[in-house]
């Protein structure tokens, strides 16, 4: 098993090489910073911009090809270069990615968990009612573009907020300033912190929860008529215990895949719920760099986008081998 | 009242109707009963309903399916019990062997669990002790190594292991009744047998009753005490085995024992019935079987025939014409085909060798990487087909015989794909080499060598009339358009169907008619030779023989040649002139099939023949039988000598010092007693002494 994720890895590694070079290249080629910097007020002399552009590895009249030996020399020795006012790329990125996995770890498992629960209980219940609401339910999900499921349930919250007097909801940034200088000082920093995780938590886990439904209803249906199901019941199991047992315990394996790439796709996809609720995490990142023509930035994120792709593929390669025993090494 | 004088009835079903949604009357008043220790065997066709009385029994139908009537086991009533009762009977009291064992095990749980989650349901037994229950209970139905196996998932056993498996879940609670649901058709011939013996061993142990739903006449003849035949929802005759058997009095019943290929030739030639099943949910008034029956009389139509008592105590029939049965034999005529002479006449007095061959094949390879883990390590080389030579001359046909997983398919496909064979060996049709042929080419030949597959289910297009199926071969090699449509009808009469079947989709016909129309298509080019895969063995034993009968007079009449690749040797026996036995990629034996029946050379064939069940409950439980051990699939593989010494009887009853030559050496084909289309290929077929 050790020398097959290796050598998977290793394939891996080589896509996340190539789709890093293609996105600086793409990037290099497709924004302007120069622009960026001749529109700054008082405007600065063309020498001084050219020394700022070449200093930051920007300057779009050294040849595309020394810049990328520049840049991926760099990121091979774990530099990622400077953003466009000049800090480093590495300390800004390292903050964001926390912020995004603190931001989406709680919505993308509860999601995935509930999703996954109300597929199998939809499958069960096939065209009965609670199967037609999981799935008209679903569909308005989906269909309901984030921004506006998330100003909704703002607007739930603040009514909530005002009905019950409290602050039990809070969705601007990640914490209150100052709310660990009260009595409780930790304590109540972390419940601050976790009334403002309350809402994108929501608002991630209906849009992941929607998409598991529809899956898992759909692997969880051609379980429930197995042969082994059958089997399980004429044990002596009831029909919810062999459901649950051998048919879900089944009809889960291919969803592992899916649920890793998704949290991987996630990570830098959430850029509307960071927006909205003011989290400074790697989505929000990627869309202000690439209207300000930050090079540097757009391709330590899709670096760090590809190397998330490699890591979900892995650990779902892991998981697939822990669930399912047909694709364990066999005993020869 | 019953045979053996024990005990008294366990399990008793009063009046069961089942109805599926929305009106698919599935069953309608059953009445049985069974005692303890007692086997019934419950006989029918496809939709019979012999599975709907299984699943209403365990209460396992489904949702929304209406249930009437009564279930009683040992006196207490199981219908109409909610889940959570039923589950508390079910596996423990009332136990299950289902059709299909290698999709009715939960494929991500170890064996052993699955057997002792059935003992810990009822028992409260802790993990450790239900676990060596389960190795205990893996030991008595037979698997080897038993505490290292139950450890093991089910990918890892072979068919008839998991079978086992599966008889050991259910009598791990020594049930009252077990209900056996087809529990050996999906194995190999050989492995029958042996799963019949676990079964009833382990079934003897628990002292349980046994329900035994099967089609197969001729496997539950040596197993059922009393045998209950079903037709269109209802019984339609019941009693003592040998009644059944030697007096059968309802049509139904007759035509079914008339219609099965046999290996002893006892009760002559098979004949089919007629006309197809009916409709569930759209039953006439009368008798379902009238419109089928040879010797319907007016009343017939009217009502529905009660089951009355006939003959000897305990048979009854469900039949208005009963003085008319007292002579099964005059029920059903044979059919004129009979009269039909098995080859042209100028060929059955040439000999084999002078007449042309439409198919050589020479030391034909075929090998299959193997990867024997999904991580990509331990590749190893599957020999599916390992040097196979036979030919077939012009009008003959060859049956392709062999277990599942013998390669006889691969076989089959490597013609098809006439091309140079990937990994050796020469096929030759109508005296081309397969190895020169270019598109064109290939696609001229084709037109001379048809194919028609086991299940006419899937082998036909859903979307396409009859008519347009038939039409499709004749447009792809350019058959003039005009004649297109008298060609169809031509065909359509040809394989005994009707014109109106020209514009009736797949779904509207039934399964005989649907294996018909693929008939039909292969020979609309007139072809030399067709390759025939299992042609009969998804269809109902009533209509096998009919096609069977068809495709020997098309045989006759056309000229054709047949290559009939089949598991079923009784089948082979009535169709093929040659037959060739094939074992792991090899042919281990190849003659007249007269020859190679009367007198078996390799022990294989022997054994395969052994196994055939003969639909007769006295001479089968007469039978003494050698059993053929089965290989699991993680066993080491042999590589050199003889690769069937595993699993040899003869090997095993051989000195230690001429067992020697079967290690060492593998056997080559070589011709016996002076038959030179007689070829063997074992160290000791003609005894041990040469």
């Amino acid at each position: 098993m050790a020398g097959f994720l290796l050598r998977r890895l290793a394939n891996y590694a080589v896509l996340v090489v190539l789709a890093a070079s293609l996105a600086y290249v793409l990037a290099a080629c497709a924004l302007n910073p120069r622009a960026n910097l001749m529109d700054r007020s008082p405007r600065p002399s063309a020498a001084v911009v050219d020394a700022e552009l070449t200093r930051l590895n920007l300057n779009d009249r050294t040849p595309l090809p020394r810049r990328y030996l520049t840049w991926a020399d760099g990121v091979l020795h774990g530099d990622f270069g400077h953003t466009w006012e000049g800090e480093s790329v590495n300390g800004e990125m390292w903050r964001r990615a926390w912020v995004s996995l603190r931001l989406l770890l709680g919505g993308a498992v509860l999601g995935g968990v509930f999703g996954v629960l109300l597929g199998a209980y939809a499958a069960v219940r096939r065209d009965r009612f609670p199967d037609r609401a999981a799935t008209y339910g679903a569909y308005l999900l989906l269909s309901v573009p984030v921004f506006v499921l998330a100003v909704l349930l703002q607007y739930a919250a603040e009514r909530v907020n005002a009905m019950t007097g409290t602050q039990l909801f809070a969705w601007v940034g990640e914490s209150t300033p100052g709310a660990g200088d009260g009595t409780f000082g930790g304590l109540d920093a972390l419940a601050d912190r976790a009334r403002h995780l309350l809402l994108p938590t929501l608002t991630i886990a209906f849009g992941q929860a929607a998409l598991y439904a529809r899956y898992q209803r759909g692997l969880m249906l051609d379980v429930l008529g197995a042969d082994f199901v059958r089997t399980a019941r004429a044990k002596g199991l009831t029909r919810r215990a062999a459901l649950l047992k051998h048919g879900l315990r089944t009809a889960l394996i291919p969803m592992t895949t899916y649920f890793s790439y998704t949290f991987g796709m996630l990570l830098l996809g959430s850029m509307f719920t960071e927006k909205i609720f003011g989290w400074h995490g790697m989505g929000e990142w990627l869309v202000d760099s690439i209207s300000r023509g930050d090079v540097n930035v757009v391709a330590a994120t899709a670096c760090f986008a590809a190397v998330t792709v490699l890591l979900a593929g892995v650990f779902s390669d892991v998981l697939y081998g822990i669930l399912d025993p047909r694709v364990r090494t066999r005993t020869r | 009242m019953n045979p053996r004088g024990i005990g008294t009835n366990v399990l008793e079903v009063q009046d069961l109707a089942v109805t599926y949604r929305p009106d698919v009357r599935a069953v309608r008043g059953v009445s049985f009963s069974v005692g303890r220790g007692q086997v019934l065997g419950v006989v029918g066709e496809s939709g019979s309903g012999k599975t709907a009385v299984a699943l209403a029994v365990l209460g396992l139908l489904p949702d929304r399916t209406e249930v009437t009537g009564s279930v009683r086991l040992r006196g207490r009533e199981l219908l109409g019990l909610s889940d959570g009762e039923m589950s508390r009977i079910r596996g423990k009291d009332l136990a299950m062997v289902f059709q299909d064992p290698l999709s009715s095990l939960t494929p991500v749980h170890a064996v052993g669990d699955q057997i002792a989650e059935a003992i810990r349901i009822h028992s409260g037994a802790t993990r450790g002790a239900a676990r060596a229950r389960a190795v205990e209970l893996l030991d008595l139905v037979g698997i080897p190594d038993a505490a290292r196996r139950a450890r093991a998932h089910p990918h890892e056993f072979s068919g008839g292991m998991r079978q086992r498996v599966m008889i050991a879940m259910a009598v791990a609670n020594d049930p009252l009744a077990i209900v056996a649901d087809e529990p050996t058709t999906a194995l190999d011939v050989t492995l029958q047998a042996q799963v019949l013996d676990v079964l009833r061993t382990a079934g003897e142990a628990a002292g349980a009753a046994i329900l035994m739903i099967t089609h197969d006449l001729g496997m539950v003849a040596g197993f059922a005490d009393r045998v209950l035949v079903m037709y269109a929802g209802r019984a339609v005759e019941s009693g003592q085995v040998e009644d059944i058997y030697r007096r059968p009095r309802m049509p139904y019943t007759i035509g079914l024992l008339r219609s099965l290929p046999r290996l002893d030739d006892a009760g002559g030639r098979p004949v089919p019935i007629d006309g197809a099943p009916p409709q569930l949910n759209a039953l006439p008034p009368g008798c379902p079987f009238a419109p089928r029956c040879p010797i319907a009389v007016g009343a017939c139509w009217d009502d529905e025939p009660e089951m009355l008592p006939v003959g000897r105590p305990g048979h009854a029939a469900a039949c208005l014409n009963t003085p008319a049965t007292r002579d099964p034999d005059a029920v059903f005529p044979l059919t004129p085909t009979e009269l039909l002479p098995p080859i042209g006449e100028d060929d059955a007095a040439r000999a084999r060798t002078s007449r042309e061959a439409v198919l050589d094949v020479k030391d034909l390879h075929r090998f299959h990487v193997e990867q024997r883990n999904s991580f990509g390590r331990g590749k190893g080389l599957l020999r599916a087909v390992d040097g196979v030579s036979f030919d077939i001359r012009a009008g003959e046909t060859l049956g392709l015989v062999g277990e599942s997983g013998c390669g006889k398919t691969t076989v089959l496909m490597e013609i098809l794909a006439m091309a140079r064979p990937r990994n050796g060996g020469r096929i030759e049709i109508l005296g081309e080499d397969s190895a020169g042929l270019d598109g064109a080419g290939r696609k001229a030949l084709r037109r001379n060598v048809q194919v028609v597959f086991q299940d006419p289910f899937s082998s036909l297009d859903p979307r396409m009339r009859v008519a347009a199926i038939l039409a499709e071969p004749l447009r792809t090699h350019a058959f003039p358009s005009e004649h297109i449509p008298d060609r169809v009808q031509e065909l359509l009469k040809l394989v005994g169907l009707e014109p109106s079947h020209a514009n009736r989709h797949p779904y509207g016909l039934s399964g005989g008619q649907r294996q018909r129309v693929a008939i039909a298509r292969a020979l609309a080019l007139e072809p030399s030779l067709v390759l025939l895969d299992e042609p009969v063995a998804a269809l109902d034993v009533s209509v096998q023989a009919g096609v069977i009968d068809l495709l020997e007079e098309l045989r006759a009449r056309l000229g054709l040649a047949y290559l009939f690749v089949a598991h079923d040797l009784a089948v082979v026996r009535r169709v093929a002139d040659r037959i060739a036995v094939m074992h792991r990629g090899r042919i281990v034996e190849i003659g007249d099939v007269e020859h190679v029946y009367e007198d078996p050379a390799h022990p294989y064939t022997c054994a395969l023949l052994d196994a055939v069940p003969i639909p007769d409950p006295v001479l089968e439980r007469k039978r003494g039988r050698v059993r053929l051990p089965d290989v699991p699939p993680d066993a080491p593989r042999l590589e050199t000598g003889c690769l069937f010494r595993q699993r040899c009887p003869r090997y095993l009853a051989l000195s230690e010092a001429s067992r020697a030559l079967c290690d060492r050496e593998d056997p080559v084909s070589r011709s016996i007693d002076g038959e030179p289309d007689r070829m063997v290929a074992c160290h000791y077929a003609l005894g041990v002494s040469t």
